[in-house]
């Protein structure tokens, strides 16, 4: 019956197909082929080197260094971050008894929440300086805290000894990424049925018991996304990194997207960069893939 | 701090559980378990709340009182700390370049994404299917990947370092979300809406524009809240397309300001800088919070 679809359709899908593919598709695409050429991006020659580029990739320590970063933050982030976001959605949002076996979220639940998400809003950059600062071994908040209580010995330069960096950034993701997923965990536990807490309630389970043998079950497929976004995140750190440390000190925060970036835009290593960038592809990849597979459960029905 | 509280919810008529004896241990756990986890909510509430506070209370102080005395009051109000960061520091350059740019990004993007979208959700061809997987395929790849050859092709067309450049670049890496989102939406209008305007000789444009985007704006409101807020603190993109500084959008120019203001220890205009880069964002946030964050969740669950 639809007479004249296909200039709507012409209309409706060329002009984003056209954009989508020049900027997005094209760009992926010739990475790939870029990979296999020792083009140095400021000369216009190249020649194809085949794997060569993968070969020495697989000896270049610093690759691997930044390779090894990302694996620590690929299994710390998302464990920290879900743990602390399911504790923190458990306590606002069932964490309250008023007796009587009733479950209800705790006394001003809503304004920390609201607190909670609030670094969800701003950008990579403004997170990064602003903790920048809060690190300042001069006139930073941590450090004037610990001056503050008498413990100076314990004052840092915390983004500046390579002991230190790299724990000092991993908070700072965690504190970004936390509130997200309070908020994510705590709309999915607002659809699992309030007669299954005061039921447990009521048999006497404690808050622990709870968490663990109830909500942790029932909120498994919200768990298993926020697992994905959060190794994702992981994996890639680019951002936050390349405004707070470039990478260092001594390479203890280097990542593989900076790698990347370093060797394209430091040293127009075109080849190599683009060679890095397809390596990380197929890590992200069989990272997610891996990580659906292996915490596929029985789902669970509740309504 | 003042705490809303919400009203407990109806819940079923519970007869109280008798005491038993044996209970009143775990009681005493509870007990303090309970100030043990407000204790730990609260802990995290000033974690996250404590830095953007110090951030504003700092961008009054001067410099002196910035360095030797972190957690100290300023002394006076200057006022004058925000317009040198505005002025001097091109504060107010990066605002309106990251406004013109997110204006141009974001009309583009809802246009062509929902259009798009609407294509693939509502009519069958050839080929549908694979369309529909190449634009959401575009999730899977990380942007880094495409640093090199993007570079090279975005100066081929003359669209390095513009900020036209940027707004088609945004919106083209919005597409596969907001294609994959919308399409998901469009699917659960009814069609037999779609068929009404078309009896009463609605032809297909008009159908769209007149019928089928009003009734799509709870899923367009979703995602452009998400586009939004991902345009305006764009970081990556511009980082590698821009080059000059009086192009540059807020995000990198903070981040470059961070830097030199580093090195000359003009650390009261980085704080105002920071404070104007953050404020209007969080304003907005905490008048629409909960339209903020059921459209960022919403449009994580996939």
């Amino acid at each position: 019956m639809r007479h004249g679809k296909y200039p709507l359709l012409a209309a409706f899908l060329l002009p984003p197909l056209a954009l989508y593919g020049y900027f997005v598709l094209s760009p992926y695409a010739q990475s790939f082929l870029i990979a296999t050429t020792n083009w140095q991006g400021l000369s216009s020659k190249y020649d194809f080197v085949g794997l060569d580029n993968f070969k020495r990739l697989f000896k270049d320590e610093y690759v691997w260094n930044a390779l090894l970063n990302n694996l620590w933050l690929l299994v710390l982030l998302p464990l920290l971050t879900i743990v602390l976001g399911l504790f923190l959605a458990t306590m606002l949002n069932v964490g309250g008894r008023g007796g009587r076996g009733a479950v209800t979220g705790v006394r001003g639940s809503s304004i920390y929440k609201i607190i909670y998400f609030a670094p969800q809003m701003l950008s990579v950059s403004i997170v990064g300086v602003l903790w920048m600062e809060v690190y300042n071994p001069r006139g930073g908040l941590l450090n004037g805290a610990l001056r503050a209580v008498g413990l100076d010995g314990l004052a840092q330069v915390w983004l500046g000894d390579p002991k230190y960096a790299f724990w000092a950034v991993l908070a700072v993701m965690i504190w970004a990424n936390v509130g997200f997923y309070v908020v994510l965990f705590g709309a999915a536990m607002q659809s699992v049925p309030r007669d299954i807490y005061e039921a447990a309630a009521l048999d006497g389970a404690s808050r622990t018991t709870t968490l663990v043998k109830i909500t942790v079950p029932l909120l498994w497929d919200t768990i298993q996304v926020a697992w994905v976004y959060l190794a994702i995140i992981a994996l890639d750190g680019f951002a936050l990194i390349h405004v707070m440390t470039r990478g260092g000190p001594n390479f203890s925060t280097d990542v593989v997207g900076l790698r990347l970036y370093t060797e394209a835009f430091g040293d127009y290593k075109w080849g190599y960069a683009s060679a890095i960038g397809v390596v990380m592809f197929f890590v992200t990849l069989s990272v997610t893939v891996l990580s659906l597979r292996l915490t596929r459960r029985e789902r669970i029905e509740h309504s | 701090m003042t705490a809303v509280v919400t009203p407990p919810r109806e819940v079923h008529k519970v007869t109280p559980p008798e005491e038993k004896p044996g209970l009143s241990g775990r009681r005493l756990f509870d007990g303090t378990l309970n100030v043990f986890s407000h204790a730990f909510l609260l802990l995290w509430g000033l974690l996250t709340a404590v830095p953007l506070l110090w951030v504003i209370v700092s961008s009054f102080k001067d410099d002196n009182e910035i360095l030797n005395d972190p957690w100290g009051l300023p002394g006076a109000l200057r006022f004058e700390n925000f317009a040198r960061a505005w002025t001097h520091a091109h504060i107010g350059q990066y605002f309106v370049n990251t406004t013109i740019v997110l204006l141009g990004s974001l009309t583009l993007t809802m246009l062509l994404g929902a259009t798009a979208a609407y294509a693939l959700a509502r009519y069958r061809f050839v080929g549908s299917r694979l369309v529909y997987f190449v634009f959401v395929g575009g999730m899977m790849f990380p942007v880094v990947l495409a640093f090199v050859p993007l570079f090279k092709i975005v100066g081929g067309v003359g669209l390095r370092d513009s900020l036209p450049g940027l707004m088609l670049i945004y919106a083209a890496y919005s597409l596969p979300f907001t294609v994959f989102f919308l399409t998901a939406f469009f699917r659960t209008l009814p069609d037999a809406v779609a068929e009404a305007a078309y009896i009463d000789g609605c032809g297909p444009f008009r159908t769209f524009f007149r019928v089928m985007l009003p009734m799509a704006k709870p899923g367009l409101i979703s995602v452009g809240i998400f586009n939004f807020l991902f345009h305006w603190n764009q970081y990556l993109l511009p980082v590698v397309l821009i080059t000059s500084d009086e192009k540059q959008v807020l995000a990198q120019g903070l981040a470059s300001l961070a830097i030199s203001e580093g090195y000359r220890g003009d650390y009261s205009r980085l704080f105002a800088g920071l404070t104007l880069a953050m404020l209007p964002v969080l304003v907005v946030y905490t008048v629409f919070q909960r339209q903020v964050q059921a459209g960022l969740t919403a449009g994580q669950m996939k």
